[in-house]
């Protein structure tokens, strides 16, 4: 924040700098908590249903404004209208708190997540360290209120929730260690400063094992954010809804804005950490033109990280669930043994590695990523081509089509 | 502590100082995945259940008593609330039992006209059975398509008989009408888009890696283990036991059609598996187009209904009617006593059999492995109750 404010004003400002930052920090955090955290939040849960209906072969909402779109606010506003249930023999305090707990989880989150370029609100030296830790505040919010709900669904999705926020944790800060061995700095500006605008300059493809840690990090992400194939503290079919199966209106949509706007932390850092942050070619050009550079760079960091946002989303309408020891072997077992050797393998590629050969293999990485995602489309081809799903009549009935379908 | 009747013994283990205790967990009249109103009582420790008491009743509607009040024909529409995920199957066992103590011989259109619904039917339930447990797995797209599929069957046969889920096409001596004008073109039509979508089923989930590591080796059920809990149907046929009573004792016009008869092998899991009770699932819906379209391609000319009394006063005795339902051998026992009400009726269904045999089965499952035996053992409340 403090570079951009600096940018700003070309003579001595008017009153003390710091009153400038903090009134800078403020004022940016209340618009991005209520102008873009909570809409986007939000508007996701959107998205998800209309992709959601794509995949499932259905429409999703259409209703409620533009194809839909406003379906998220009547759905807020639905469940603010709601009764506010808390059961008799529930821990009524604890119940009634956990939300919050949930919600400054992810909402803190955002001071030290960067929007591309100077935009951030507090640009914490720590910042990488600051997210992995208070992001862990969702599970001290999911195990009490799984807890105090006394329901014993409820308290078997808190356990699970705990135990596998608590195992992914590790795999996922170990994955984040190369990177910050990398680039010396844990402040997540410094670490989209030592990458480029081209994709062979970003931390992703600075050596196998940063490639590697990416999968390793993302895949323990999801899972910290309970997204499918780690919903298992929700598990609508086993556990009814796990912890919050007692909660309802505003309390329970808390929860669910906190799961989809974690989506969106998840690819913020994925974003800052390996995909090179708000980069954009030509950025020194337009080093004098803040008002311009700004908003392009605010623009190419939110559509890498909403990219996960969607991949995440269509994981969840693919994939089943996996079972509680499956999980729990995959990270100790799969997830944190590779993320060590990504660890210890980064530290020797950076003290052995030639660095005239640094080039060759950024440059090989992303070829092989290239073909990865050719091989992917050809793949997505054969199977709508095998699919054989001709356009029907949407039903045989002769009150709504007299044709032979076809 | 006791739950409603279950007196669930409560286990303390005393570890040096730390004590632990059971978890009692109700599971159901009312949850997301017991498929209708079925309930356990599920004594677990943390994620591994010690045992899980299955506890019916819950849908009980007192059908084979109704048999006994409404006379022949008026039984007929309760047939299908006997099993309404597939209930052609149902009408097709009260007619053959009725038909046999009677000894009316039923016209070939319309034997044809009973295997084509009743296949239909099969794949009906099969494609619901299927669908939900990937639900119940935790993937809820499978379960969209199937029930997309399924729609169409519903049209179909909407068209036939007029109902969508109670279908009640069948009459003592037939059916109730011919085939509509043009139907045997859509069938077929359908049967052609259709056969190839299993494959896309089986690309979409069935070889999943995470959905065949939650199946396989999960919950076998052995040959000899099956046979003696008197498991039938694909729960029989998924544990390698080749036994279809379409084929062993034949009934209508099955022996004029050729089929295989899918049993699981083993082969991603151990023999039995959940994994083996669903691909059989998959595999049977493949022959029952090939049935249909057996059934279509040889449809006889003539009459679809015999010429039965109205009142119908079937001769003194009893007999003993198997026919192959969507979720194996129902039988119908029924007892005439010469009046024109049955004596005594008593159906004889495969979720029963099968329910019975998950405290067993449940033993050291996790609560997730509990969800998907209950739907590969393809559960149906109202089968169970009746």
């Amino acid at each position: 924040m403090q570079q951009l404010v600096d940018s700003l004003f070309s003579g001595p400002p008017p009153v003390p700098l710091w009153l400038c930052y903090l009134a800078a920090m403020l004022l940016f955090g209340g618009i991005v908590v209520f102008g873009f955290v909570l809409p986007m939040a939000g508007t996701t849960t959107w998205v998800e249903r209309r992709i959601a209906g794509r995949i499932q072969s259905r429409l999703g909402p259409n209703r409620t404004g533009p194809a839909g779109f406003l379906q998220w606010l009547a759905d807020g506003i639905k469940s603010v209208l709601k009764e506010d249930i808390v059961p008799t023999h529930a821990d009524a305090r604890l119940f009634k708190l956990a939300p919050y707990v949930v919600m400054s989880g992810f909402v803190l989150a955002f001071v030290a997540i960067p929007f591309g370029g100077p935009l951030i609100i507090a640009d914490l030296n720590v910042g990488i360290l600051y997210v992995t830790a208070v992001t862990s505040l969702v599970v001290v919010g999911i195990l009490m209120a799984g807890w105090s709900s006394n329901n014993k669904w409820s308290l078997l999705g808190g356990i699970r929730s705990a135990a596998q926020i608590v195992s992914y944790e590790i795999p996922a800060g170990l994955s984040i260690f190369p990177i910050v061995m990398l680039t010396g700095a844990l402040s997540m500006q410094s670490i989209i400063a030592g990458q480029g605008w081209q994709p062979w300059s970003w931390n992703l493809f600075y050596s196998p094992f940063t490639f590697v840690a990416f999968f390793v990090f993302f895949v323990s992400a999801l899972a910290e954010g309970n997204r499918t194939p780690f919903d298992l503290p929700e598990a609508e079919s086993e556990l009814v809804m796990g912890a919050f199966t007692e909660y309802s209106g505003i309390r329970n949509l808390l929860f669910f804005m906190a799961e989809w706007g974690n989506l969106y932390v998840i690819g913020a850092i994925v974003t800052t950490l390996f995909l090179g942050g708000g980069h954009i070619p030509g950025e020194a050009r337009l080093a004098d033109a803040p008002l311009l550079r700004v908003p392009l760079q605010f623009v190419a960091f939110f559509l890498k990280s909403y990219l996960w946002v969607i991949v995440a989303i269509w994981l969840r309408w693919t994939l089943p669930r996996i079972r509680v020891d499956q999980m729990m072997v995959m990270c100790w077992k799969y997830l944190v043994p590779i993320a060590f050797v990504n660890l210890i393998g980064t530290a020797l590629w950076m003290v052995f590695f030639p660095p005239a050969l640094e080039p060759v293999v950024r440059a090989l990485l992303t070829a092989a990523t290239v073909l990865l995602l050719v091989g992917f489309v050809r793949r997505i081809r054969f199977h709508l081509r095998h699919a054989r799903l001709r356009r029907m009549d949407l039903s045989f009935n002769p009150l709504s089509t007299a044709s032979v379908p076809r | 502590m006791g739950l409603a009747g279950f007196e669930v013994e409560v286990q303390r283990e005393t570890d040096g100082v730390l004590a632990t205790e059971d978890m009692t967990l109700s599971m159901g009249p009312q949850h997301p995945s017991t498929h209708g109103v079925l309930r356990f009582v599920v004594r677990a420790d943390g994620e591994v259940m010690k045992e899980a008491i299955p506890d019916i009743g819950y849908l009980h509607r007192s059908i084979e008593k109704i048999a006994e009040k409404v006379g022949w024909h008026g039984f007929m529409p309760y047939t299908d609330r006997v099993d309404y995920v597939a209930a052609m199957p149902c009408n097709q066992g009260w007619a053959m039992a009725a038909e046999r103590l009677a000894g009316i011989e039923v016209p070939k259109r319309g034997e044809y006209c009973r295997v084509i619904a009743t296949e239909f039917s099969r794949i009906h339930s099969h494609l619901l059975s299927v669908g939900s447990m990937a639900m119940d797995i935790g993937a809820t797209t499978p379960f969209t398509h199937a029930i997309r599929e399924r729609e169409y069957i519903n049209d179909l046969i909407e068209e036939v008989c007029g109902a969508r889920l109670t279908f009640n096409y069948m009459r003592i001596g037939g059916v109730a009408w011919d085939l509509p004008p043009a139907w045997r073109e859509k069938a077929l039509a359908y049967i052609d888009r259709f056969e190839p979508l299993i494959d896309e089923y089986d690309r979409l989930i069935s070889y999943n890696k995470i959905y065949v590591e939650r199946l396989a080796g999960v919950a076998p059920i052995t040959p000899e283990d099956a046979i003696a809990w008197n498991l039938v149907g694909p729960n029989l046929r998924g544990s390698g036991v080749r036994f279809d009573v379409r084929r062993d004792e034949p009934y209508s016009v099955y022996p004029e059609l050729e089929f295989d008869v899918p049993v699981g092998r083993g082969e991603l899991g151990t023999l039995g598996d959940c994994f083996d009770r669903y691909i059989v699932r998959m595999r049977e819906m493949r022959e029952s187009c090939r049935i249909i379209r057996q059934c279509l391609r040889q449809l006889p000319g003539g009459a679809v209904l015999a010429k039965v009394p109205r009142n119908f006063k079937p001769p003194a005795g009893d007999c003993y009617v198997r026919v192959e339902s969507a979720r194996g051998d129902m039988g119908w026992y029924v007892v005439s006593d010469g009046t024109s009400f049955p004596y005594r009726v008593k159906i004889r269904t495969g979720s029963f059999a099968a329910i019975s045999m998950i405290q067993k089965l449940s033993k050291n499952l996790m609560i997730a492995d509990l969800i998907a035996v209950i739907a590969s053992l393809d559960l149906v409340a109202p089968e169970i109750d009746r």
